[in-house]
């Protein structure tokens, strides 16, 4: 029990996916301006990590492996993440319209999100069993989550600063987003 | 800019009596930025103070290097946005007084260049100047070249010091403390006659100069008051449970950046939030933050961090705790 706090609070804090590992900075940048489309965004990606990390593991550990077939790892993974997102999509737009609307482009972005791609691929690298792979593929985007909503606070209070017209924007929300992974770096040498 | 203050003020005298004005309503004369941050510079003297008198040049040097990059940023960055200078409000020289007593007493004299520019420009100007910015400027500029430079400002900075006291040359009490068991006498900690950065080992030094800021109401008294319980329950609980009688609660309680950090830097009312509960949320997690991270992370001297940390969520305590207006629901 305690291994898996460990591994929570490590893929939270100390490596964080956004922060840490720099992975996923575009939907970071692109739907962290409204509150609402950051947490919108934020739960789309804990729904499909859970499920891709848990089938992506199954696949490689029941399929690709007793065959050796880890070469098409990279494509057998972008296969499952796709049709899992278009899946995704489906269900908001018949279901929640307005999270769909809101989210727009960057719904079928997840498809493309590195982080996605990156948690399934650091599930199978770093060996983890099962039980371990659903800890890491929840709270990986937990703190993807916890990234992107502190960032679209700040980025909600620099909408009303006067930044200088070159920084405008995404630059300033890059310096910010720099700060804050300054800030993550404390955790380093936790868990 | 006195121009403009001028004009207003004709205007205001020949105008019609009665007129509207929005918050906040300044009553006091001659209340403002440059008398809030002149009560901080006052606040700060017994500190320096104590910091010159048991760091000798060092803490000179260090203040003056500061100060002086700090306040040539603001010129510079200033100038290159086409506004006029803003340097008389002395906000500048409040972030480098800060930063230079955040600081380790030995380190080269770039790095204190570096850290003054990186507070000004990236943690204030950037964002649009005083009262903009996210970041607590002097905590960016620390944090930027405390990551920057890990290997000058790590344990040698505090140890390799001559011409001072042995006392004040060496482990900080927390690292002591943490690595290697060994612990420090609770009156040099009160008195300040312990290695660490230059303006953090004083406790009285620290508690004078942070009444006086409460006094002058330039600092609120929840937040430094929240942090302090804050610390004290987590340390008293951990030591407590783990039986060290009572050395690991004064050591988290007045070692480290605790009595500096919680009256000088968290109080910033820039970037802390605007609402008394907000204020309590902001100071429990700054407490827990700096606990969780002495603790267990690689930075036993982590208060600053944990500052930056809650100034990334103050945006959102804002925004839970909307106060209500006078005559809402």
């Amino acid at each position: 029990m305690g291994d898996y706090f460990l591994l929570a609070i490590s893929c939270i804090f100390v490596n964080n996916i956004l922060l840490a590992q720099y992975l996923g900075n575009c939907p970071f940048l692109g739907v962290s301006k409204k509150m609402e489309t950051a947490t919108g965004m934020a739960t789309a990606v804990i729904f499909v990590l859970v499920l891709a990390g848990a089938i992506t593991w199954a696949l490689s550990h029941y399929i690709l492996k007793p065959f050796d077939l880890e070469y098409l790892q990279t494509l057998s993974f972008i296969l499952v993440i796709a049709s899992l997102v278009s899946f995704v999509e489906l269900f908001l737009k018949k279901s929640i319209p307005a999270l769909y609307s809101g989210l727009g482009i960057f719904l079928p972005l997840i498809t493309t999100n590195c982080a996605v791609m990156g948690v399934c691929l650091i599930n199978i690298k770093e060996e983890y069993n099962f039980l371990e792979t659903l800890v890491s593929s929840f709270t990986y985007p937990a703190g993807f989550g916890l990234a992107l909503v502190l960032y679209a606070g700040l980025r909600e209070r620099i909408l009303l600063a006067r930044v200088p017209k070159p920084l405008q924007d995404t630059a300033i929300g890059l310096v910010g987003a720099g700060m804050m992974s300054l800030a993550f770096m404390a955790f380093k040498g936790m868990a | 800019m006195p121009e403009i203050i001028n004009s207003i003020d004709s205007t205001e005298k020949t105008g019609p009596v009665i007129h509207v004005t929005t918050s906040p309503h300044i009553l006091e004369k001659g209340a403002g930025t440059r008398r809030t941050m002149l009560d901080v510079i006052i606040a700060l003297i017994p500190v320096m103070a104590a910091s010159v008198y048991l760091f000798r040049s060092y803490a000179v040097k260090q203040i003056v290097i500061c100060t002086l990059s700090c306040l040539s940023a603001e010129v510079i960055f200033i100038r290159m946005r086409g506004k006029s200078i803003t340097i008389n409000d002395f906000s500048a020289a409040v972030t480098g007084i800060i930063l230079a007593l955040s600081l380790p007493p030995s380190m080269p004299w770039f790095v204190g260049v570096i850290a003054g520019f990186a507070a000004i420009g990236l943690g204030k100007i950037i964002y649009g100047g005083l009262g903009m910015n996210i970041f607590n400027p002097a905590m960016v500029g620390r944090a930027f070249v405390i990551i920057a430079f890990t290997g000058i400002l790590g344990a040698d900075a505090y140890s390799n010091l001559s011409g001072v006291a042995d006392a004040v040359s060496g482990a900080t009490p927390l690292t002591a403390l943490k690595y290697s068991g060994i612990h420090t006498a609770l009156s040099n900690m009160f008195w300040g006659n312990i290695p660490g950065s230059l303006g953090e080992t004083s406790v009285i030094a620290s508690v004078i100069g942070g009444l006086y800021l409460i006094y002058r109401k330039a600092a609120s008294l929840e937040i430094p008051a929240c942090i302090i319980a804050t610390i004290a329950i987590i340390a008293g609980l951990v030591d407590l449970s783990c039986g060290h009688s009572g050395i690991f609660f004064y050591h988290h309680l007045f070692g480290g950046a605790t009595m500096f950090g919680a009256f000088f830097i968290a109080t910033d009312p820039v970037t802390s939030p605007l609402t008394f509960k907000g204020k309590l949320c902001f100071a429990v997690g700054v407490g827990f933050l700096t606990m969780i991270m002495r603790m267990y992370s690689g930075y036993p001297e982590s208060f600053m961090f944990a500052i930056l940390l809650m100034n990334a969520v103050t945006p959102l305590i804002n925004r839970w705790f909307i106060p209500t207006p006078f005559g809402g629901k």
